[in-house]
């Protein structure tokens, strides 16, 4: 494909939805009304200084944002090349990146009048974070979370529960993240009227990858400038690990315009993309249609979604948002993949070595540093997103490294 | 004239409502699948649709969803629903039933649409029913369709108000597919009045016929229905005796086949029963 580069990445989507070929609202009628909705909704809250205010209010004082930027010595010493930093999304309240669209959607579904939220969940961090905002704005929750993800990351399960949200486990096809968002566009279908589709990735239809996006961008923005207090510049090289790709875009689309800022996203790799057992989406599919936009898919050659498969229940998606699609055919962001046991090791690595539990989604993001730093010379300042912590696979990785958690 | 135009006008000189059923292409297996096809109009159908199982059918209820896994593990493909549909108009020499297709774009996405259009009208297709092309996007199927004499049935729904009728209606050709209830297939059923209603809303704004679906079970269902749109449509409830025929082993019985046309003749009966002005 050739592309004129334009003179911004920062301006899309078009008022379609699209970005180049890829987004759109492919959603049944039912829907569109609402979809239709909610981006003049959006429209409207964009333009109102007290929606931003009372976003940035919850932000500051109940997330605790700003995350540090985090310079993280014994690792950039060990791997010996590029300055490392982390972005330490993980220190949010609810532990991830996910509060930060939450709080923004579930103030639209305030806005909007909707009496009940619902969302679809892999890893459980989306799914926490907005039983977490729901219970702050007391609003019913509803949880989709795919049979097997439920199981392997049960502690996630636990705490929404707490939180009180009901958690519905979904048994069809594979049972992980696509098969939860299959039945939550299911239920919003039938309560669309007086429901609000909290969706937590920059994926589905128009308005939302683009509103999460937006949401997200806060991570980007801070970067930029708690990287000009640090060290006078711009960071020369960004990291962060892509299943819907939301914590990638988040500290990606600040600097799209920044010629000089080099972006690497990190698909989950499974097994290795030559297995065929992965969940490189960008790597490994075609474009198709999915859950409303048209988007890079894992998918069979008559169209049939092939599963994915990945260590990490959250990068566990035969998909990735739109923009990223258009993205990677510009040729603005690299797109990689890290394997399981690549991020396993990472994951140990980052444990010993600065004293992080990440969770496995960044252990992806960082298990490409480790390849990456050493290649870059001392005075590249690299940034990683560390947009989750581990708490919530402690004991699927024990269990994967033959740990013995009681006797 | 489209089969789907002349069908519709000869139910009208008939004066009644018509029956359209569907059915899962590849449900339970090919052969079973092709046999309940060819018999559809006999047992009183009066146009098909053809459901091309998707792995995620997010628009659809759990009956319609595990016709799709039953077909899709019997090794349903496209090119095999259009050779089902080639033999229905050469064994049958019924060149007068209307069949369109039902499902989801990406299927037609990935063939291209304008060769996807040119095979589906060669084998005897004679339109489209798709979950999630709404009218934002439907441009990039609908210079194709039309082209190979295709209709494209758009769906208009509950929430498809006075103001957005205009854009769904700009697409259809065929007739209209009202969705009666907030909801996926097979779940909740719409009441009389509400259909009579919105019907009557959406032929303010359209000559098209109107075909009404979603959650129709019983031949009474199907009369009221009958009372006020053009067709009655039912899915899921049919894909369940499809369902309820096979053993333990998800092998068809005996009766499989004999029991879904009893159904359908009486559904049929149902909408029959009504006389139309």
């Amino acid at each position: 494909m050739t592309a004129v580069s334009p003179n911004s990445f920062r301006t899309g989507p078009d008022e379609r939805g699209h970005f180049g070929i890829f987004g759109g609202r492919y959603v049944a009628e039912t829907l569109m009304p609402l979809i239709l909705e909610l981006e003049r909704a959006y429209s409207a809250a964009k333009a109102d200084p007290t929606f931003q205010s009372e976003l940035d209010d919850l932000l500051e004082h109940y997330a605790g944002r700003p995350s540090p930027l985090y310079f993280a010595e014994r690792l950039t010493r060990k791997l010996g090349g590029a300055k490392i930093y982390f972005k330490r999304d993980e220190l949010n309240h609810t532990g991830s990146h996910k509060i930060n669209n939450v709080l923004g959607q579930v103030l639209m579904a305030k806005r909007m009048g909707k009496t009940r939220v619902i969302a679809e969940t892999g890893a459980g961090q989306h799914g926490v974070a907005t039983a977490t905002a729901c219970a702050l704005f007391d609003i019913p929750c509803v949880v989709f979370m795919g049979a097997v993800d439920v199981d392997r990351q049960a502690p996630n399960v636990v705490r929404m529960n707490m939180l009180g949200a009901e958690v519905r486990p979904v048994t069809a096809g594979s049972a992980t993240l696509k098969d939860a968002m299959n039945e939550a566009l299911r239920d919003w279908v039938a309560t669309c009227e007086t429901t609000f589709y909290c969706i937590g990735t920059v994926a589905g239809p128009h308005p939302y990858p683009a509103m999460v996006r937006d949401f997200q961008c806060v991570i980007g923005n801070e970067t930029r400038v708690q990287m000009m207090k640090a060290e006078g510049r711009l960071p020369d090289t960004l990291v962060a690990c892509i299943g819907g790709g939301s914590n990638a875009m988040g500290l990606f689309h600040p600097f799209l315009d920044d010629k000089g800022v080099r972006l690497v996203g990190v698909e989950a790799g499974g097994k290795g993309v030559e297995t065929g057992e992965h969940a490189a989406s960008l790597t490994g599919g075609r474009p198709g249609v999915l859950h409303g936009n048209r988007t890079y898919l894992l998918q069979d050659k008559e169209g049939q979604i092939t599963e994915a498969h990945s260590i990490s229940a959250g990068l566990d998606y035969p998909g990735i948002g739109p923009e990223h699609s258009w993205l990677k055919e510009m040729g603005r962001i690299e797109y990689v993949s890290a394997t399981d046991n690549e991020a396993l090791a990472a994951f140990q690595m980052l444990c010993k070595l600065e004293g992080i539990i990440p969770a496995l989604e960044p252990a992806h993001a960082l298990a490409h540093v480790i390849k990456l730093a050493p290649t870059l010379p001392k005075d590249n300042l690299l940034v990683m997103n560390l947009c989750g912590r581990g708490d919530k696979d402690v004991f699927a990785v024990a269990e994967r490294l033959g740990m013995k958690i009681r006797s | 004239m489209s089969r789907i135009a002349s069908r519709f006008a000869q139910l009208k000189a008939d004066k009644r409502a018509g029956l359209v059923t569907y059915i899962t292409a590849g449900d339970p297996d090919l052969a079973i699948s092709y046999q309940i096809l060819k018999g559809l109009p006999a047992a009183g159908a009066d146009l098909i649709e053809l459901g091309m199982p998707f792995t995620d059918p997010m628009a659809d209820g759990p009956s319609i969803q595990l016709a799709g896994q039953r077909a899709l593990k019997a090794g349903i493909t496209v090119d095999a629903t259009f050779d089902m549909v080639r033999r229905f108009r050469k064994d049958t020499g019924d060149n007068d039933t209307p069949i369109l297709l039902m499902g989801y774009y990406n299927l037609i996405y990935q063939r291209g649409p304008e060769r996807f259009c040119k095979e589906a009208a060669a084998a005897g297709i004679d339109g489209f029913i798709l979950v999630d092309l709404p009218p934002e996007e439907a441009d990039e199927l609908k210079p194709h369709a039309a082209a190979a004499g295709l209709d494209t049935v758009l769906l208009t729904a509950p929430t498809t108000d006075d103001k957005r009728l205009p854009a769904v209606l700009k697409y259809s050709s065929g007739f209209v597919y009202f969705v009666s209830v907030l909801g996926i297939t097979g779940t909740s059923s719409a009441t009389e009045e509400a259909v009579r209603t919105h019907v009557e809303r959406i032929k303010r704004h359209t000559s098209l016929p109107v075909g009404v679906g979603f959650g129709i079970r019983t031949p009474d269902q199907a009369a009221a229905v009958a009372r006020h749109a053009d067709a009655a449509v039912v899915g899921s409830a049919i894909v369940e005796r499809v369902k309820a025929g096979l053993d333990d082993k998800g092998k068809a019985k005996p009766d499989l086949v004999p029991g879904v046309f009893a159904y359908i003749k009486a559904l049929a009966d149902g909408v029959r029963g009504v006389r139309k002005a």
